[in-house]
């Protein structure tokens, strides 16, 4: 299985939700809806203070549950790699993958009723490109690749920087990963 | 079949409808699964006009539809990448509100209505009236009020008529304030984009500046890579900025003393003698009477007035004194506060040369443009008053025209100014107390003409309103700023104007035609115009309309040699630490603090910023942009929340020391603002029922800005000395 990951630096994200942005243009995602979002997370209190931000979205587990609980086989891994999609020629909408997700990472579309989610842009992945909200992030928070190459940006970064995954104890083995 | 089964039945069928799926597949492929074998988009070129940083930027249609808008990857502005706002950029073509015809105000049945009228018929009316203002008072009674990449069109057009007041925000409520006093210290302003070498500082100072929610493209991706190189970042902010949340120091600094905390750090670095000796004799001017100067001003008197520890203090004045001259002070932009401005600036530019950091690497570099010469047209004519002659006996210093000027002269029937043209800019949203002063100017003006793209507050004042085109669908003026590395760039028309809308150089070409002034206007397409500026260059539009930008090998060099700096336009021709030009005018030579204005029992001070997803008050009504910050929010400490009973999420309105109530505006409850103040994003609070998006959403701060705080040297409109109290909002 091909492994691709992505890598998000939260000492430099600004929280500016460009990622948000250039998603849905990229991928003509309708009115009110999103595949990726930003959180961010402020502690202590006035004035010792610590804000981090958060760009989240599918994290295309390598144990991806929403792909066993598919009754239809419209979930899938996308050309032997660890990227989830949704052929929503086989998708009956019902959102048996939306209760498998630990990440409320899926959405009905609408009109039309197939379950949507981030493909990390699959359809620039296959030439060689990053994901659209990498490529735009301005602050150079965000980077893609293949984990599979320890000489890749998303390899040497894990190597040497602090990180983490969201929800690892589901045992998913997400490929969204935070820098501290 | 049994009743009741029909009725199970039928339910979950209504259920399954309701959800939306049913039990069959979708019958069409997903968005992703089309996009995989999708032939490539055609690219055009073009450089964004959602904020004044003016990416280079690409974009992509498929026949007649617009997909997306993507950074130019050859472009130092944007590196590929554009911001929140310019990705949201699409949202200027297709905002549904879009201004499509030219509209002249006319009276029926007692009320006056906006018409939708030919072209020929609004240009021609304004060219009546501009023509009989010219006869009757003079051309140089007439005023332009502009902004942005299309300014250029209407400045010549004003100035081939015969005036020279054509004023832009970007002074008197934007940089003005902050580029004069650098032009007294230093003998120029700060360039835009800021020549903020921050790439390459060992520290960063920020004061008042929220890079981060301000989106400045490269100036964002510099920023982090002062982070990313961990340098010291140090943020004085009374709020806990995104940029605060990446210093190593943040300093929450009580609102207004900003001048008092600047005289401390020279307290320190002078009797600590943290500064190069050498380098202050062979440049500097006026340090004997600096010293002097600041010699009281010790960090312990500072505390008092800032709340900054004096420890706090010292720390950060050795840090910036440490990493000297790769330390850079961010000037900040929006810079007219406290109406002590110029000599904020001026403290911050003091420090600068203390610390020798212009023209040095980690400082300030020295930016350098493309020598691209002006079309060839016929000299302007000199008008009979300028605008110094209204604006210097009021405001000795300033450099360029100021907009509450203007708006002053146009009051009342023996107002100095007739006619204005506005251009691009919402001026009721952006002067505090514009709208007003715009209500009235409206009474006694002969002419007022709005040019936008949509119908802004601005076009509600106005007797004609000409739509423009967004900037998708023309040509504009090369992009070229002197910067870092000399470019230009080109913006180009990817898609057929929308319904009757037209570009501002034909506009300003047809009203120009029809006031006789045909040979100020030899083009008969402005391509004509930058094709001979490119061809000056060595280049063509043809060429750069591949590319979109084009660079220039520097011809000077981007940094001094250590210890040195240029000549510079200074009297003195140093660095001037002490300003005879201030003293002569009758202010202070040296930055004076003055403690400002404490609020009144329960009420707050209030402060305002930008947020990453708008540009000002001009794209609330983009549908991309709204979806992605419909409203603006008003941040309120915990403390000051429990007191007033005001939960979070829930709706107050904001009531001003003058009993000004904003609209209903959503709480957000946090830790991240100091207790004494409350923040909100300007731009919010559309008062224009044409903005059917952005009507009625947040509050608007511009209009709670009744304390107007005149900085007497150069006359901008300090915004942040007003304050504000809660009134609940009764939510169904």
């Amino acid at each position: 299985m091909t492994h691709y990951a992505m890598v998000i630096d939260t000492k430099t994200c600004i929280g500016c939700t460009d990622c948000v942005d250039a998603c849905r243009m990229e991928n003509n995602v309708p009115e009110g809806l999103c595949y990726d979002w930003v959180v961010e997370i402020t502690t202590g209190r006035y004035p010792v203070l610590k804000t981090e931000f958060r760009s989240e979205r599918c994290n295309h587990c390598s144990h991806a549950t929403c792909v066993e609980a598919c009754p239809t086989g419209a979930s899938q891994y996308w050309n032997d790699s660890n990227i989830v999609v949704v052929d929503a020629t086989k998708c009956t909408g019902c959102k048996a993958c939306i209760a498998a997700c630990p990440y409320d990472a899926r959405l009905i579309m609408q009109p039309q009723g197939y379950i949507g989610k981030c493909t990390f842009c699959v359809q620039r992945v296959q030439y060689g490109m990053d994901p659209a909200c990498v490529a735009v992030c301005p602050a150079h928070a965000m980077h893609f690749g293949l984990l599979d190459d320890p000489t890749s940006t998303v390899s040497r970064l894990l190597d040497e920087r602090d990180n983490y995954t969201l929800h690892p104890e589901t045992g998913n083995h997400p490929n969204v990963f935070y820098l501290r | 079949m049994q009743r009741r089964e029909f009725l199970k039945l039928s339910s979950a069928v209504a259920s399954t409808a309701l959800l939306g799926g049913g039990l069959t597949a979708c019958s069409e492929p997903a968005e992703w699964q089309k996009m995989m074998t999708e032939a490539p988009a055609k690219i055009t070129p073009t450089v964004c006009n959602i904020c004044f940083w003016s990416c280079a930027a690409q974009v992509h249609t498929r026949g007649n539809r617009l997909w997306k808008i993507t950074g130019n990857p050859a472009d130092s502005h944007s590196e590929g990448r554009l911001c929140t706002r310019g990705t949201g950029g699409i949202g200027a073509y297709a905002d549904p509100n879009r201004l499509l015809k030219p509209l002249l105000r006319v009276s029926k049945g007692g009320s006056q209505i906006l018409e939708p009228v030919s072209w020929d018929d609004a240009l021609n009316f304004i060219a009546e009236r501009m023509t009989k203002i010219a006869a009757e008072y003079g051309p140089e009674h007439f005023a332009a009020m502009v902004h942005g990449a299309g300014a250029q069109h209407f400045l010549h057009l004003a100035r081939a008529y015969g005036t020279d007041s054509v004023a832009e925000p970007a002074f008197a409520q934007c940089r003005g304030a902050r580029d004069t006093g650098y032009f007294l210290t230093f003998g120029q302003g700060l360039a835009s984009p800021e020549q903020t070498d921050m790439e390459n500082a060992r520290c960063v100072v920020l004061i008042g500046t929220h890079i981060g929610e301000n989106l400045h493209n490269s100036q964002v991706r510099t920023f982090t890579d002062a982070v990313r190189n961990d340098a010291h970042i140090i943020v004085v902010d009374p709020r806990f900025s995104v940029a605060a949340s990446k210093a190593d120091h943040w300093l929450p600094i009580r609102p207004g003393t900003d001048i008092a905390l600047m005289l401390a750090w020279m307290n320190v670095i002078l009797a600590e003698r943290r500064f190069d000796a050498a380098y202050i004799s062979t440049n500097t001017v006026g340090f004997d009477e600096l010293a002097a100067h600041v010699a009281p001003f010790t960090p312990e008197w500072a505390y008092g007035e800032t709340g900054i520890t004096a420890a706090q203090i010292r720390e950060t004045a050795r840090l910036m004194a440490m990493a000297a001259p790769a330390c850079v002070f961010h000037p900040g932009r929006h810079a007219a506060w406290w109406g002590d401005d110029t000599q904020r600036a001026r403290a911050m530019a003091i420090l600068s040369g203390l610390l020798g950091i212009w023209g040095q690497k980690g400082g300030y570099y020295l930016p350098e443009k493309v020598d691209v010469p002006p079309y060839p047209v016929p000299s302007y004519p000199v008008p009979k008053t300028s605008w110094r002659d209204l604006t210097l006996k009021q405001f000795p210093l300033a450099g360029a025209p100021v907009t509450n000027v203007v708006l002053e002269n146009s009051i009342g029937k023996d107002a100095f100014y007739k006619g204005l043209l506005v251009y691009e800019t919402n001026l009721p949203m952006t002067i505090p107390n514009g709208a007003q002063q715009l209500a009235q100017a409206a009474q006694s003006l002969d002419l007022i003409v709005a040019i936008d793209v949509q119908p802004s507050e601005m076009t509600g004042f106005a007797d004609v309103i000409l739509p423009e085109c967004s900037y998708l669908e023309r040509y504009d003026g090369l992009r070229n700023d002197a910067e870092r590395e000399p470019s230009v760039a080109v913006r180009t028309p990817a898609l057929r104007p929308l319904g009757d809308s037209k570009a501002g150089w034909w506009i300003a070409k047809q009203i120009g035609g029809r006031l006789g002034l045909d040979a100020f206007f030899p083009w008969s397409d402005y391509k004509e115009v930058i094709d001979w500026q490119l061809n000056q260059v060595g280049l063509s539009l043809l060429e750069l309309e591949k590319t979109g930008v084009h660079y220039f090998p520097r011809k000077t060099p981007v940094y001094s040699e250590p210890g040195t700096i240029p000549r510079l336009a200074t009297p003195s021709g140093k660095i001037e630490f002490f300003s005879s030009t201030l003293q002569e005018a009758g202010f202070d030579p040296l930055p004076r603090y003055t403690a400002p204005k404490v609020p009144p029992s329960g009420y707050y001070h209030l402060n305002y910023g930008r947020a990453p997803q708008h540009s000002f008050s001009r794209t609330q009504n983009n549908p991309v942009l709204y979806q992605l910050m419909p409203e603006n929010v008003v941040w309120i400490h915990p403390l000051v929340a429990a007191q007033f009973e005001i939960a979070n999420g829930s709706y107050v309105r904001l009531l001003n020391q003058d009993g000004i109530v904003s609209n209903k505006v959503r709480v957000r409850v946090t830790e991240r603002t100091r207790p004494d103040s409350v923040w909100l994003v300007h731009g919010f609070g559309h008062e224009a029922r044409g903005l059917v998006l952005a009507y009625g959403r947040g509050a608007n701060d511009a209009a709670l800005m009744t304390r107007i705080l005149y900085d007497p040297i150069m006359g901008s409109t300090g915004m942040r000395g007003n304050f504000v109290t809660f009134r609940k909002e009764i939510t169904v």
